[in-house]
């Protein structure tokens, strides 16, 4: 019974879905299904929120209680946790400090704290591409070389400087690359495992509607 | 005048007795249809018949799957390729298991209703039943609620089928945060304290993968990566021993069940890519002769 009602309804929802494409929303029932599910994972989604809350709070207020090494991070997730979410859930007629609005703590926290941190992760990525394009680019192999040359030819390419110093060896050298390298082995590589991956996203819905795959229900 | 429904339903009457319940419903559906559809009106008409290409390609590729699957049920060998990424899976949780030391699994930072994510929840299941085997410690963070609910589940099931319901934690799967950046700056953390020997990324990553992937290398895990986003894809074969290129994520399931029906599947797929193999290269000889117009409309889709 755990396992045939979920396969049904899969076979159901994706039976459902896969066909309503190839009708026209405004004219049939079929067709405007596939907005409607949307809105029912929108309300699911909103519900199973708590329990993305209960497990948060579980797992920190247990690491701070034993200890655990780094408790302080924990700690402090359980504050944040707690302090965001908090007065934003209380109404703002009570005082504008609460809600989300503009001036709420909660819009005073996402503004000066959350979106800074944010964009702070976001800037380290560059020394990140550094560090994992220096293991990458080291010419070890025929194919290491071909690597590091192309994508030496590309960075300059993009950069303005290195342009300019591309067309003084011929004014053609960056077109040459943009129609070769991205346009060509580029594209076609990309092009090859995207026809690839949508194939096996094919096939894998098809084997969850049939219900031939259920290993994402914890079935082998 | 009779719709297309109407019609399909007495064809299939006239064909076999017994229509199973779920066509019938599928029936119902069409048959409520307000719109008339005939073949001779096109415009206006319920059913879409600009993509009526698409269509067809769907029939085939579904043909495809289930002729191959049925084969693998009479019993017809299946070679399937081997895929070092998805052995290797094996490999890493042992070295955790000799060092003592826990499995990070990310499913990447999508909902469940992104196909990647499903495929990810699908090799967590495979990772638990090493894990819980050998008793290896499991550390799954995930971003989305729903994902929780269906990794708890299936970590939990994997346990239970091992009989090692006392070494299963409804912690090892954990809500951590739902910020893409605050998901990976805490990950980060985790992989920096708790140093997991391995890490496996399996799913729909962005931005983060190479901050993941980096740190990971960082702490001296074995790294294990797989996605089907081919502008991801740089950055984890820079930053991981292994990884899985877009179709491998979703063949991973059915590689590690070594179960001839999901295996049948593959082999459809396969076929299906020699077709447009083909395909590819008819258009590339018509386009070159400049006689290709006809057959690139074919392929469109409104």
């Amino acid at each position: 019974m755990r396992t045939t009602i979920p396969v049904i309804i899969a076979f159901l929802s994706g039976l459902v879905l896969a066909v309503s494409i190839f009708f026209r929303p405004e004219e049939t029932v079929i067709g405007r299904i596939e907005p409607e599910l949307l809105v029912w994972v929108t309300i699911i989604g909103g519900f199973t929120l708590f329990l993305g809350a209960v497990s948060i709070t579980r797992v920190n207020y247990n690491a701070v209680r034993r200890l655990k090494k780094g408790w302080v991070y924990n700690l402090l997730t359980l504050v944040s946790v707690f302090v965001m979410a908090l007065p934003s859930l209380l109404p703002a007629s009570w005082s504008p400090l609460f809600g989300d609005a503009e001036g709420s703590i909660y819009d005073w926290l996402f503004q000066r704290l959350d979106k800074p941190m944010m964009a702070t992760m976001f800037g380290m990525l560059a020394f990140y591409i550094a560090s994992a394009a220096y293991r990458a680019f080291r010419a070890r192999s025929a194919e290491a070389t071909i690597l590091l040359l192309t994508a030496t030819v590309v960075m300059l390419w993009r950069v303005p400087m290195g342009e300019a110093l591309l067309r003084s060896i011929n004014p053609d050298f960056p077109d040459w690359i943009n129609t070769y390298v991205m346009n060509g082995v580029n594209m076609a590589v990309q092009r090859g495992i995207i026809i690839g991956a949508a194939l096996g996203a094919a096939s894998m819905s098809l084997r969850i509607i049939l219900g031939i795959e259920r290993t994402y229900m914890g079935k082998q | 005048m009779m719709n297309l429904a109407e019609s399909l339903s007495i064809a299939l009457k006239k064909k076999s007795k017994k229509i199973p319940v779920l066509i019938n419903v599928l029936l119902f559906f069409l048959l409520s249809f307000p719109g008339s559809v005939t073949a001779d009106d096109t415009t206006g008409s319920a059913f879409r018949y600009e993509r009526l290409n698409a269509l067809v390609i769907v029939v085939v590729f579904s043909a495809a799957v289930l002729l191959y699957t049925r084969w693998a049920r009479q019993g017809r060998p299946l070679f399937v390729r081997k895929i070092p990424g998805i052995d290797a899976v094996e490999e890493a949780v042992g070295r955790a298991t000799e060092m003592g030391k826990a499995v990070l699994f990310i499913p990447g930072l999508q909902e469940l209703d992104d196909i990647e994510t499903i495929a990810a929840i699908s090799i967590l299941g495979r990772v638990a039943r090493i894990t819980a085997q050998y008793e290896t410690p499991l550390l799954v963070p995930v971003r989305y609620p729903l994902v929780l609910a269906a990794g708890q589940e299936v970590v939990e099931q994997a346990y239970n089928e091992l009989g090692k319901q006392d070494a299963y934690n409804k912690d090892i799967v954990r809500y951590v945060a739902g910020e893409q950046m605050a998901f990976t700056s805490a990950v980060n953390g985790l992989m920096m304290r708790e140093r997991p020997a391995a890490n496996i990324f399996m799913g729909a990553f962005f931005a983060e993968s190479l901050l993941l992937a980096e740190t990971g290398n960082a702490a001296g895990a074995i790294q294990i990566a797989g996605t089907a986003r081919p502008e991801q894809l740089p950055f984890f074969i820079a930053a991981c021993d292994y990884t899985l290129m877009g179709e491998e994520l979703y063949a991973a399931s059915s590689y590690l069940s070594k179960e001839p029906l999901m295996l049948g599947g593959l082999k459809g797929q396969d076929f299906i890519k020699i077709i447009i193999v083909l395909l590819i290269l008819v258009g590339v000889i018509l386009v070159s002769l400049d006689i290709g117009d006809w057959y690139y409309k074919l392929f469109e889709m409104a």
